[in-house]
């Protein structure tokens, strides 16, 4: 069988697999947000939280909720850094230095998961699993809970409420991440991903030289690293580490899995809104989109157009033989569509055009599928402004799902829509404006600029993959890259949270003949066409400078 | 708690959620797991070791590297991918090159001033000779020079016809791989000189390159323990003739040493390098 044979049938399991599960994945979380039971275990929880489970929030409250979570979260992780060397299991590490600490800590908590330093000389295992795995968990459970708030903004009619913050926090962390980790973390180990809790320990090695062996909890936090769409590596490269992804099969586990849920939200979000056909509508829309950017990555990567790649025989450089050329393609694409940034092969080394996809995938605002509740919110805008554009071009009333996309509503979504483009463009025209911080470009020419072009489109998506010979981990770096992440992340949070409130105060619209429908596959096809182009008309500059010039010249 | 402003109890409460949260996932949730996975997969939860002579001699996930002390490859092991991991397969520094598909042009060494910085191509180029050397094959590959760096030129002015070309990779009294290029006589590259204006030409020529694209790259993690089936193939006469073995039986044992694709579909085959030299050592 030939690589493109097996890269193909690569693919197409994958498929196989996400059809198979989004259905019975996507109804469980429905009964997981809707339902109106406490489990004994959550009943606790919020007893020591000091929350009352029954109050539902407004959308201002429900806001504050979360920011306040995050702000403690930031504060707890960067403690739990700097003090790493007077607590236990630190493995002699000294605290983190102030600027990696800040930047490490608004990373996890955002989502992110870019990585200023190397896990294995950083990191002792304490804050790697009581600090950055539990940030793991917890924001993907928190993008997932401003999902399910924006849902419920369409859903309900003529009321104030959204929801309260601090269940969907402990259902989506309790009921859904925390069995599929577990279980996924089991089956990686039996792939000979580690779990334990082992110093690094030296081994004579058959020359008779020395090697570190290194150990850690790595199994358990590697499965909810990809399933919480998060992406951060236990050590330094990631999931292209053999200790964090053995063979072949575990790495299709870790695409799998960072899809898995990004995938099966639509699902969630059509049986809330009572009608699966626009469910089926916005998952069509991520599928087409994620297919296509999965194909043409596997293409430029496997045709290896560029001078090192056609004198090597192929794109090997950055590559492990285990995945070849088609398996790092194919992690490449689905972990930059979502916001996981987990990588099995060096970005950086990737053909100008296979890299550019990586980069392009962000700059869709990582919508198809997204990240694990980002994923589906940044979508559902794009339905909303698509509804707009389509209502300005043929005269129609702006509605979606019974809602009347007015003044506010478009603003709002406008708003959400330019943070990240504003943060992206201005941080790296910052730093290409400095002969200092264009100094941390590793390569030269337009693939330096698409370095740093890459670190700022990645942080303010939330991705936290990296072209990785930028040496980032520099206090200015860390400040601007940090603040992005913060603005990236929380911003649009605002936004979509302030949408909910204004959708859910509406009475609804009854659905007349001049009515979009939005479930059919030309509404599909508008929101393709809405997303990439809004995309290429706002970055086609910034790539023409980098990844293009190198790719065409 | 009633009492205290809202903006205060929003704070406490996220401050206990913390807590709690991280008590369930930050200690509960790692240590159940090691427990599970240490009773169910001891081996493999711990590493993977593999044993030699009784003593652990590695990890059968962790490549290593087969050199002496002088770097020169030991002619009776198979020998892994270059590695970008510290000083080589070291897991103290995993790491890739991270250096870009158009990363071409040398910086020349100038003797008692700067070391200078091998390209990407270069890299490859060189790698790909020395293990031509090694086995006895030619390692000539396309956009290469005979003596084993990027065969690029940079062309003056950058538009418009040629004035002069120069084969920056070869520092002077190189032979440059080409002796004209558009009718201009090719110079070898003088170290010190900025050549930034010209025009970068990588040049392919018709070399078909032997030696197969895993022994000349850099892996992403710097610790790959595998190698091609074809790196492997073209490795076992040497391996064989060092050790006075027949090539039948070296080759029996790479077969053996050999994994094929999960499931038939998942990932690609490769060879685990350090379990096929301890099989070859023990025997």
């Amino acid at each position: 069988m030939s690589a493109t044979t097996a890269g193909v049938l690569f693919i197409a399991s994958l498929i196989i697999a996400l059809a198979l599960s989004h259905r019975p994945l996507g109804d469980y979380m429905y009964r997981v947000y809707t339902g109106t039971r406490h489990s004994l275990v959550e009943r606790g929880v919020y007893r020591l939280i000091g929350v009352h489970p029954g109050a539902e929030q407004r959308w201002a409250v429900y806001a504050r909720s979360l920011l306040a979570f995050s702000v403690v979260s930031v504060l707890a992780l960067y403690g739990l850094q700097r003090l790493q060397d007077r607590l236990f299991l630190g493995l002699g590490l000294p605290p983190v230095p102030d600027h990696v600490a800040w930047n490490t800590a608004v990373s996890f908590v955002t989502n992110t998961n870019w990585q200023a330093y190397a896990g294995e000389s950083t990191m002792g295992y304490l804050v790697q699993m009581a600090g950055l795995a539990v940030q793991n968990f917890v924001s993907a459970a928190v993008g997932m809970a401003v999902a399910m708030a924006l849902v419920r903004g369409f859903a309900r009619n003529r009321t104030e409420l959204l929801g309260n913050f601090w269940v969907d926090l402990v259902r989506g962390t309790l009921r859904i991440l925390l069995p599929i980790a577990f279980v996924a973390a089991l089956v990686l180990v039996a792939g000979g991903i580690v779990q334990n809790f082992a110093a690094p320990h030296e081994v004579t090695t058959l020359t008779g030289g020395t090697q570190l062996i290194p150990g850690g909890p790595v199994a358990g936090q590697e499965a909810i690293k990809e399933l919480g769409t998060n992406g951060g590596g236990f050590y330094n490269v990631n999931s292209a580490h053999p200790f964090e992804n053995a063979t072949g099969w575990t790495n299709w586990l870790e695409v799998f899995l960072l899809l898995v849920i990004p995938f099966a939200l639509p699902r969630t979000f059509g049986r809330m809104v009572g009608q699966l056909r626009q469910g089926r509508a916005i998952l069509a829309v991520m599928a087409v989109i994620a297919l296509a950017s999965v194909v043409l990555t596997n293409v430029f990567e496997l045709a290896g157009e560029a001078t090192v790649p056609q004198a090597v025989g192929a794109a090997m450089e950055g590559k492990e033989v285990r995945f070849g050329v088609p398996g790092s393609a194919t992690f490449a694409a689905p972990t930059t569509l979502t916001s996981t940034g987990a990588v099995n092969s060096a970005h950086d080394s990737f053909t100008p055009l296979g890299g550019m996809m990586t980069l392009f995938n962000m700059m869709l605002g990582e919508v198809a599928p997204g990240g694990t509740g980002s994923g589906l919110y940044g979508m559902l805008i794009l339905a909303v402004i698509t509804v707009f554009v389509a209502g300005l071009m043929v005269g129609r009333t702006p509605e979606y799902l019974g809602k009347k996309i007015g003044a506010r509503e478009i603003k709002l979504a406008s708003l959400y829509f330019l943070v990240t483009p504003a943060l992206v463009l201005s941080g790296t025209a910052l730093a290409m404006g400095s002969p200092e911080q264009r100094a941390a470009m590793l390569n030269s020419g337009p693939h330096g600029f698409s370095e740093v072009l890459y670190a700022f489109t990645s942080v303010s998506n939330n991705n936290g993959s990296a072209f990785g010979g930028l040496t980032a981990g520099t206090p200015w770096y860390d400040v601007a890259l940090g603040l992005c992440m913060v603005l990236g992340r929380f911003l649009p949070i605002v936004f979509v949270l302030a949408l909910a409130g204004s959708l859910a105060r509406q009475a609804p619209v009854p659905a007349s003949a001049g009515t979009l429908p939005t479930h059919r596959a030309q509404f599909v096809g508008m929101v393709v066409g809405v997303t990439i182009i809004l995309v290429a008309l706002t970055f086609l500059p910034a790539l023409a400078l980098g990844p293009l010039a190198e790719g065409l010249s | 708690m009633e009492h205290m402003p809202s903006w205060v109890r929003q704070h406490m409460a996220a401050a206990r959620a913390v807590i709690v949260l991280t008590l369930l996932l930050g200690a509960v949730y790692p240590l159940a797991v090691t427990g599970v996975a240490q009773a169910l997969f001891h081996a493999r939860a711990g590493g993977s070791p593999v044993e030699s002579g009784g003593r652990v001699a590695g990890s059968a996930l962790i490549g290593q590297s087969f050199t002496g002390g002088d770097g020169a490859p030991i002619g009776k092991y198979f020998q892994s991918r270059p590695s970008a991991a510290g000083k080589g397969y070291d897991p103290a520094a995993s790491s890739a090159s991270n250096l870009g598909p158009e990363d071409v042009l040398d910086v020349l060494p100038v003797p008692g001033a700067t070391k200078g910085r091998q390209s990407l191509l270069t890299r490859v180029c060189a790698r790909s000779q020395a293990a031509g050397r090694l086995e006895g094959v030619s390692g000539a590959r396309p956009y290469c020079t005979p003596d084993g760096v990027g065969a690029v030129l940079k062309v003056f002015p950058a538009v418009g016809a040629p004035a002069r070309a120069v084969s920056v990779n070869q520092a002077c009294p190189a032979t440059p791989f080409v002796t004209r290029y558009q009718g201009v006589t090719v110079e070898c590259g003088r170290p010190g000189e900025d050549y930034a204006a010209g025009r970068t030409v990588p040049v392919r020529g018709d070399a078909k390159a032997v030696v197969p694209a895993d022994a000349v790259t850099a892996s992403g993690s710097g610790l790959d323990p595998h190698i091609s089936p074809a790196y492997a193939a073209l490795q076992a006469p040497r391996v064989a003739r060092t050790r006075g073995l027949p090539l039948a039986e070296v080759q029996a044992l790479v077969r053996r040493h050999t994994t094929g694709r999960s499931l038939g579909f998942i990932g690609e085959p490769g060879v685990n390098v350090l379990e096929l030299n301890l099989a070859l050592d023990g025997r």
